[in-house]
């Protein structure tokens, strides 16, 4: 059964915990008809675990439990589960049975004992009530109370061959035997996990004062697993285990549709806008406007009509919509509509991990396609160096796979320098598209300048651009670049100016040219006309000489033939030969 | 049987069918009630494999459990009962003790 080979059958082997990402990374849940062993310290999550398994069951598959309470009053247990709205009170105890087997205060030993007496009172209890699953919390109380290793080992394979034979899927919970404050011994406790099919480490340490929970599954039977330690966090909704991405997991749908940045440039820039459900990042030095264009973005996003979070750890809700009003950004009036939910998350202690469910959560309930953290440096604060970077990454992937536009500010600060261009969490390689914003100090100004470092899938500009926040907006400017220096700011305005003085200066004289050109033209044009007049006139006489000199001729021949008649001479044939004579 | 002064300590063992501890234990409380509680003892015998409804409500999750039902206060005993003197202290009969 186990070995079975395809995913169906090995899912249909087990039985999920309705955890959110425990049951992905078992492939599916604890193994079903089997007992798995959770280890972990004092307030590491054991019974939360242990509880979101049971109410799970009941809830989703009509699956009654039954809690065996070796270390807490059942009636303490309820009572403390209620602040997950798991509404324990509303179950009979036909649907989840709690078994109050804590040792009474009371006790008296007298040699060594065992437990068959609970298991065959949960064996008559299990089957009138048709329980599938079963919790053992805090096994290592009575375990603890045998007075060998020997009868110890005894009770723990009497327990298992009884889950086993009554096809319960058992949970057994036990304090981790490294620490000292474990009442178990290391040869019981490592007997058990020999024994149980599947183990799952919890564990709770404090880095920097910052709590981190991890979470790893150290065995599972015929089951493949993901290896790795998972942070998990203790929310409102009880258990929440971060999935690291792992291969096999459908990819979130991609889509093409472009959603626009806020700035009408800088979509030209990008060729259209950021990808829906893509990630941004802006990164830059304080003041760099960074807060500015994702608040750009978020009002884009609203008056589109999508609704929007806008998470801001450096300051209050109201503070960034004051702020951004003054560059003519108007976010108030959605705040009032309730398209836009500010989040102030300054004021969320906690784990890098913690916030990271805060936002989900407070997302999930906001529906909101598009979201703006600003900035997400902030989840890398002291303590939180470690898991920062996983944080981040499935920050992106959680907002890719549920369809949400995510922009993010990250601060570059002087540690981390510009030179490697890196932002602290290195989700400057995760993002799909990196818009990067500095200073440039120049002739006593700093202005500051804007351009995309990356953006995946679409082609955009490699020129820098100037930013420019005013009353009306953001917009980006044309810089310039003279002799390899980049001008901005003042030096670009007198730049421009002075361009401007130029192009006049060069239209006038262009225009004066033209008017001597003109003129110029008009004196050819007379003089040519004169001259044609004086041809004309020329050719005139020129005929009239021609035919003046023809009219000479013919009287002289003529002449001479009258002379010729006179005195009688012979008639001549030719002119010429008369001329001659 | 019935001399008056003379308290009557009825006790109840919870077995769990005839495993060793619960054969031992059975054993050892014969043997301590004839030592110290001649004639003033009654024996209740329960398997948790007949009576598992019973040893639910009773709250008996080890076995065995010797429970003393009479006289007040209850007081439950889990165990073999391999040592008198932990018995008898619990009893309130240290006095018989040596």
């Amino acid at each position: 059964m186990a070995n079975a080979t395809t995913t169906h059958s090995l899912t249909s082997n087990k039985v999920p915990t309705g955890i959110t990402g425990f049951d992905e990374i078992t492939d599916g849940g604890l193994p079903k008809g089997r007992t798995t062993l959770l280890v972990g310290g004092p307030g590491s999550g054991k019974t939360i675990f242990a509880m979101h398994f049971l109410t799970h069951g009941v809830k989703e598959f009509q699956e009654p439990g039954i809690f065996v309470a070796f270390e807490e009053a059942p009636k303490r247990i309820i009572s403390n589960f209620e602040s997950f709205g798991w509404k324990l009170n509303e179950l009979t105890s036909d649907q989840l049975f709690f078994l109050d087997a804590q040792p009474k205060p009371d006790f008296i030993q007298s040699g060594s004992f065992d437990i068959s007496g609970m298991l065959a009172a949960l064996e008559a209890k299990v089957k009138k009530m048709g329980a599938r699953r079963i919790v053992f919390d805090a096994l290592d109380i009575v375990i603890s109370l045998l007075p060998d290793a020997a009868s110890r080992r005894q009770e723990i394979y009497r327990l298992h061959d009884w889950l086993l034979a009554n096809e319960l899927t058992g949970l057994i919970t036990t304090k981790a035997s490294r620490e000292e404050i474990s009442s178990i011994d290391q040869q019981s406790f490592s007997f058990m996990q020999f024994m149980v099919d599947c183990a799952v480490m919890l564990n709770h340490r404090v880095i920097q004062g910052v709590s981190q929970r991890n979470l790893r599954v150290q065995k599972f039977r015929g089951s493949g697993f993901d290896e790795d330690e998972s942070p998990f966090v203790i929310g409102r909704n009880g258990f929440d285990v971060a999935l690291a991405r792992t291969l096999g997991r459908v990819d979130a749908k991609v889509t093409s549709e472009r959603v626009t940045s806020g700035v009408e440039r800088l979509d030209t820039m990008l060729g259209g806008g950021y990808y829906r459900a893509s990630s941004v990042l802006i990164t830059g030095f304080p003041g760099t406007a960074k807060t500015t264009l994702s608040g750009a973005f978020a009002e884009a996003a609203c008056e589109r009509g999508e609704p929007t979070m806008f998470v801001s750890f450096d300051s209050d809700g109201t503070e960034v919509i004051r702020n951004l009003t003054s560059v003519g950004i108007h976010l108030q009036r959605f705040v009032d509509n309730g398209l836009l939910r500010m989040i102030s998350a300054r004021t969320i202690t906690g784990s890098a991990e913690t916030l990271l469910v805060r936002i989900k959560t407070l997302s999930k309930e906001h529906k909101a396609r598009c979201l703006v953290i600003d900035p997400v440096s902030a989840l890398s604060k002291a303590g939180n160096e470690l898991t920062a970077n996983g944080v981040a990454e499935r920050l992106i992937d959680w907002s890719k796979s549920d369809g949400i536009t995510l922009v993010c500010t990250s601060l570059l600060d002087e540690m981390s320098g510009q030179t490697d261009g890196g932002s602290p969490l290195q989700i400057s390689t995760l993002a799909d598209t990196w818009l990067h914003l500095n200073y440039l100090v120049q002739a006593g100004e700093r202005n500051r300048g804007m351009s995309i470092i990356k953006s995946r899938g679409t082609s955009h500009s490699n020129q820098v651009r100037e930013l420019i926040l005013s009353d009306d907006g953001v917009t980006l400017a044309d810089i310039y670049t003279a002799g390899g220096e980049v001008l901005m700011g003042t030096m670009r305005w007198e730049k421009e100016s002075a361009e401007r003085v130029a192009n006049e200066v060069a239209e006038v004289a262009a225009q004066l040219k033209k008017v001597s050109l003109d003129a110029e033209e008009a004196v050819l044009e007379v003089r040519a006309k004169s001259l044609q007049t004086e041809l004309v006139a020329k050719q005139v006489e020129k005929t009239l000489l021609q035919r003046t000199t023809e009219s000479r001729e013919r009287e002289q021949s003529r002449g001479l033939e009258r002379m010729k008649e006179l005195r009688g001479a012979d008639i001549s044939h030719t002119g010429k030969k008369v001329d001659k004579l | 049987m019935s001399q008056p002064p003379v308290e009557i300590f009825r006790f109840r063992l919870y077995v769990a069918g005839d495993t060793q501890n619960s054969i031992q234990a059975l054993a050892n409380l014969k043997k301590f009630c004839q030592v110290y509680l001649p004639d003033s003892h009654e024996i209740e015998v329960l398997d948790v494999f007949q009576e598992s409804c019973q040893t639910l409500e009773d709250g008996i999750f080890m076995t065995p459990t010797l429970v003393k039902l009479s006289p007040f206060p209850m007081i439950k005993i889990v165990g073999t009962l391999n040592q008198s003197n932990i018995i008898l202290q619990a009893l309130g009969l240290d006095t018989l003790a040596l």
